[in-house]
């Protein structure tokens, strides 16, 4: 492959436009399909068994009465999902969290699962099953679990990372660090030193679509798959492994999708769904209710956060230290890594350390929850910025101006950035009329700013030009948030023809090569990279085509405004060539003509965002009403604005009700409380104001056109953007999130 | 499982009475279809009461208005009278649940369905509200205050069905409110609420009144000395501190996943100040 991902700098006819989505018109009307919209003949109903305990031995199973009820076609239980992972460990945790092999380990945790003819026989089967528990000691609160007596979830673990090797197990997987300099020196430097504590709930993703899917084993061991992910592939080779198949045997065609967020990058229900197809002999449709997609699919960590941040009387940052514990659910995690990686982003520091600790308890196991574990960081690091900025009185603006990461700053984890956003983003909000609005009465404004690494990966994409001349574009990235727009306006801007002329696609598994998921805002970066190289590869056909009809040395065919142009004086006489009539030539020329691409799409530029917050606090009940929200953050380039602005405001509206409502609260028996939408309080429109978005384009110099990610950052700088505005609003810092009414009174109360 | 629709609210009563194992009332079903499907229950009957003639009616009589079993909230939100002369109730009743709930859901509903949280039952508790009950026994009216008897739990006997609420008709001088706490905006429960209803006399000072609060014990409470602490009074700041106070006291409020005590308590004598201020402005108070 010689693809050149550089940024050329080039103008732009397409790309930066704003179409319709090719998805919309089916989305809005209820044609589209999303995962429990897809039914087989002779199809079984699906249902899981989950335990009622944080923490218990499973002593035995008795399925035999289930197995009798007539209607019953097949009953599972780990027996039926023997350990294939042959010494993967992330993979064995994979398969024990699908279904529990001697524990279950957290309320929600499958121990067995039937496939009947009905739902409602499905459901007396469950009850039928006999489960013989030991219940154990839980533990699920994270320094809770981090203490010497909590009880043991897996007494196999002995900490990662230390120094000396420990003699005794622990809940503490691992332990990371990060960072350069001497922190000792640093704050030693420091006029001012800001030291605080944080905690923050653990939160769930909160897509409205719950995880569906319809699996259909055949006898011949051959699979078909129809499934809601962010990642049909990684779903392949996940669901291929643990069931002992060949991936090629397995076609996966990934739904629609109703939010993911980094939630349906996992499989739950997706091998059981197969493991009962396959014993049953028949399709099995396996649809979660919204009460086990809250207990048991996965949820972001819950932490708990030391910060320490110096700055001389100048406004210097001398100095930053954190501690960041991360819940991981019953099975090992790197979300305090990622945390400790993130921390201190977006600054330029001659001495920081960052330690993570990753913490089991028994809760289900954490998923990625968008710029996944960032958010709870970035909440406790810019509160003490802001913190430290007053108390050295300082604009908390210019403070961070003052101290923002620039090209060629060696991060807080590790590498040297290139051309990044954060500086023109704390320039943008400087000016923003948002900063000069007045506030009344108990409100407050406050600020933030986030950081998210973005990521490229492995990436195939075919384009096809059909005899008409229009384009199929066949991508293997999920489209969660309007990429196959993106995706068909990069094709048209390659091509030089119009969008409507292009019909973008999310191919299945069978049909395209392997594509990593939709995650680390991954897919308009990488599937335009992939696009584009394709389109340039079709390019190279049709400029072939165009030489042999006119006989002439392909050389001296350019492609330009979607024709194949004879170059030089001495082909005067030719007239142009259009796409479309190459296309219906083509059968004459030597056949159909198509573009592919596979690539690593490296060099994901790192993103930056800051956003303003305006916040209403009522003194008398601790409720609060965000009455005017900003976004700023880099792009890159929008490669189509509005889906753009919808990620930043997507990313906003979920910081939001982090950090105001949204908690999973356990009872003192282990067991969630509030596994719906009426007491896991996302926000509902009226919660939330127009939040206004305003785009910087800073080039990614690895992509052709600059693009960045932008999915993630925008829900990293909410939690601490709020919680700067009510600190404003009524003078109180708040140090645990979310910041409910009863919490924001108690702390109003404790200072009056 | 069997379904009957019933013509006659004498039928629907004989049924219920009659009926072996589970036996539920179905009017909007915001309630019971949640229950059945979330798997909560499973009745072996079901009575459907919205083909029984009179039961979707709001009537306005000499005395009042009589609101049938089967009317659906945002049907309350849609009679100019009603609304004119219970205000509190109309707004309590127009914040349960969605639009579409509303479109569905009655306030007999709620009123049976005994959750402390209930959002019509502390306004209809303090307009007076009360309940005409059909069963094997007859016809008799009760206080909507002694239907519930703790979550989830009713006074009504076997063959029981609350066929009307009635309220009264107004004393001029009067004004009701409803205030619910929710930590959203809408679409969701209370946490804390309250309903006021006053009368003044002549001079704008309180002459009667009446208190309940939502969600701060086991069934909604009237709180019978925020009466006497409104009674006389203008609502200066001294009373409405004194009201905030007694209602506090009057909590006995639980910590749960939707609240603290302390925040109940503090939060109902908030509410009762502020639906007080309101009541008494609709009711003319200066």
């Amino acid at each position: 492959m010689n693809f050149d991902p550089r940024y050329s700098g080039r103008s732009f006819t397409s790309v930066g436009t704003r179409p319709i989505r090719p998805d919309g018109v089916d989305k809005v009307t209820g044609r589209a399909r999303y995962g429990a919209d897809f039914n087989m003949a002779g199809q079984l109903v699906g249902r899981v068994l989950r335990s009622p305990h944080a923490h218990a031995k499973i002593r035995k199973i008795d399925t035999s009465k289930a197995e009798k009820l007539a209607g019953v076609k097949a009953v599972i239980t780990a027996a039926d999902l023997p350990d294939l992972t042959d010494g993967d460990a992330a993979m064995y945790d994979i398969l024990d969290n699908c279904m529990a092999r001697t524990k279950a380990l957290y309320d929600g945790h499958a121990v067995a699962a039937v496939a009947a003819v009905d739902a409602r026989t499905a459901k007396q089967a469950l009850k039928l099953i006999e489960v013989d528990y030991e219940v154990l000691p839980h533990v699920t609160d994270v320094d809770e679990a981090m203490k010497h007596t909590a009880p043991l979830l897996n007494d196999a673990i002995f900490t990662e990372g230390l120094e000396e090797k420990p003699v005794k197990p622990s809940n503490v997987t691992k332990r990371t660090q990060f960072g350069h300099g001497d922190i000792h020196e640093g704050f030693g430097q420091a006029d001012f030193v800001v030291e605080r504590s944080f905690k923050t709930e653990q939160t769930h993703q909160g897509y409205i679509e719950p995880h569906a899917c319809v699996a259909n084993v055949s006898s011949d061991g051959t699979a078909d798959l129809w499934v809601c992910t962010q990642g049909h592939f990684v779903y392949r080779q996940h669901c291929a492994q643990l069931l002992g198949m060949e991936a090629s045997k397995l076609r996966v065609t990934s739904s629609e999708i109703g939010g993911g967020f980094g939630g349906k990058t996992h499989v739950w229900a997706e091998p059981v769904a197969l493991a009962l197809s396959r014993k049953a002999g028949r399709p099995v449709k396996l649809v979660m209710t919204r009460d086990e997609v809250f207990r048991a699919s996965g949820p972001t960590s819950a932490t708990s956060i030391d910060v320490r941040i110096g700055a001389r009387k100048d406004g210097t940052i001398t100095a930053a230290e954190a501690t960041l514990r991360y819940s991981c659910g019953p099975y090992a995690g790197m979300w305090a890594e990622i945390g400790a990686m993130t921390a201190f982003a977006c600054y330029k520091l001659e001495n920081v350390k960052t330690v993570g600790y990753e913490v089991l308890v028994n809760r289900p196991k954490t998923a990625a929850y968008r710029a996944p574990s960032a958010p709870m960081a970035a909440f406790a690091v810019e509160s003490a910025v802001d913190e430290l900025a007053k108390e050295i009185g300082m604009d908390p603006v210019d403070f961070r101006i003052r101290n923002a990461a620039q090209e060629g700053t060696r991060s807080s984890y590790g590498p040297v950035y290139g051309p990044i956003g954060i500086g023109p983003t704390l320039e943008a909000v400087k000016s923003h009329p948002h900063m000069k609005a007045p506030l009344g009465k108990n409100q407050g404004r406050g600020m933030a700013c986030g950081f998210w690494f973005n990521f490229g990966g492995q990436t195939c994409t075919d384009l096809n030009i059909g005899m008409d001349g229009s384009v199929s574009l066949a991508v293997g990235t999920v489209d969660v948030g309007g990429s196959r727009a993106s995706l068909s306006l990069v094709a048209a801007e390659e091509l030089g023809i119009a969008y409507e002329h292009v019909k973008a696609v999310v191919a299945d598994t069978s049909s395209l090569g392997y594509n990593d998921m939709t995650d680390g805002s991954r897919g308009t970066f990488s599937s335009s990279m992939a696009t584009i190289s394709a389109a340039r590869n079709a390019i190279k056909i049709l400029r072939e085509r165009a030489a042999q009809t006119w006989d002439i040395p392909v050389e001296d065919v350019v492609w330009e405004k979607g024709h194949a142009i004879a170059k030089g004086e001495k082909y005067g006489n030719l007239a142009a060539l259009s796409l479309r009539e190459i296309a219906a030539a083509s059968g004459k020329t030597g056949g159909p003509i198509a573009g592919h691409s596979e690539l690593v799409a490296d060099g994901a530029g790192v993103s930056f965002a800051t956003h303003i917050c305006d916040i209403e606090v009522d003194p008398e009940t601790g409720s609060t009403r965000v009455l005017r929200y900003t976004v700023v953050q880099d792009a890159g380039k929008a490669v189509h604005p509005t889906y753009v602005e919808g990620q930043y405001q997507g990313g906003a509206a979920q910081g939001i009700g982090w950090a105001l409502n949204e908690e999973y609260i356990y009872g003192k028996d282990g067991r969630l409380q509030n596994s719906g939408f009426l007491d896991y309080r996302i926000p509902v429109c009226s919660d939330l104001p127009m939040i206004d978005t305003q785009i910087l384009e800073i080039p990614n110099p690895n992509h052709p056109y600059g693009v960045r990610g932008v999915g993630e950052t925008s829900i990293v700088p909410p939690l601490a953007a709020i919680a700067n505005a009510v600190s404003n609003a009524v003078g109180v810092r708040m140090t645990h999130i979310p910041m409910s009414p009863p919490r924001i009174l108690a702390a109003l109360e404790a200072e009056r | 499982m069997r379904y009957i629709r019933p013509l006659s609210i004498e039928d629907a009563a004989g049924l219920l009475a009659g009926s072996t194992g589970t036996a539920a009332i179905l009017a909007g079903g915001s309630d019971l279809l949640v229950r059945m499907k979330g798997g909560f229950i499973e009745p072996d009957l079901i009575v459907d009461i919205k083909a029984i003639e009179g039961l979707s009616e709001i009537r306005e009589t000499s005395e009042g208005f009589s609101i049938g079993a089967a009317v659906p909230c945002a049907v309350l939100g849609e009679s100019k009278a009603l609304k004119k002369a219970w205000p509190g109730v109309v707004e309590a009743a127009n914040l349960i649940g969605s639009k579409q709930v509303q479109g569905r859901c009655t306030i007999v509903g709620n009123l049976c369905n005994a959750s402390p949280a209930a959002d019509s039952v502390p306004a209809l508790v303090a307009a007076g509200a009360r309940a005409v009950v059909v069963g094997p026994a007859g016809r008799r009216t009760i206080a909507v205050e002694s239907v519930p008897t703790g979550p989830g739990k009713t006074s009504l006997a076997k063959g029981e069905i609350i066929e009307a609420i009635l309220l009264d008709k107004r004393h001029p001088h009067s004004g009701d409110a409803y205030l619910r706490f929710i930590p959203r905006t809408e679409m969701d429960i209370a946490v804390v609420s309250a309903g006021v209803n006053l009368t003044l006399d002549e001079q704008g000072r309180v002459k009667s009144a009446r208190l309940a609060l939502g969600a701060v014990a086991p069934t909604v409470i009237l709180v019978e000395e925020a009466a006497e602490v409104l009674n006389g009074s203008k609502l200066d700041e001294a009373t409405l501190e004194r009201l905030a106070k007694v209602c506090s006291g009057a909590c006995r409020p639980i910590d749960d996943k939707r609240g603290t005590v302390e925040f109940r308590r503090k939060v109902a004598g908030v509410l009762a100040k502020r639906a007080a201020i309101t009541a008494y402005k609709r009711a003319g108070g200066k």
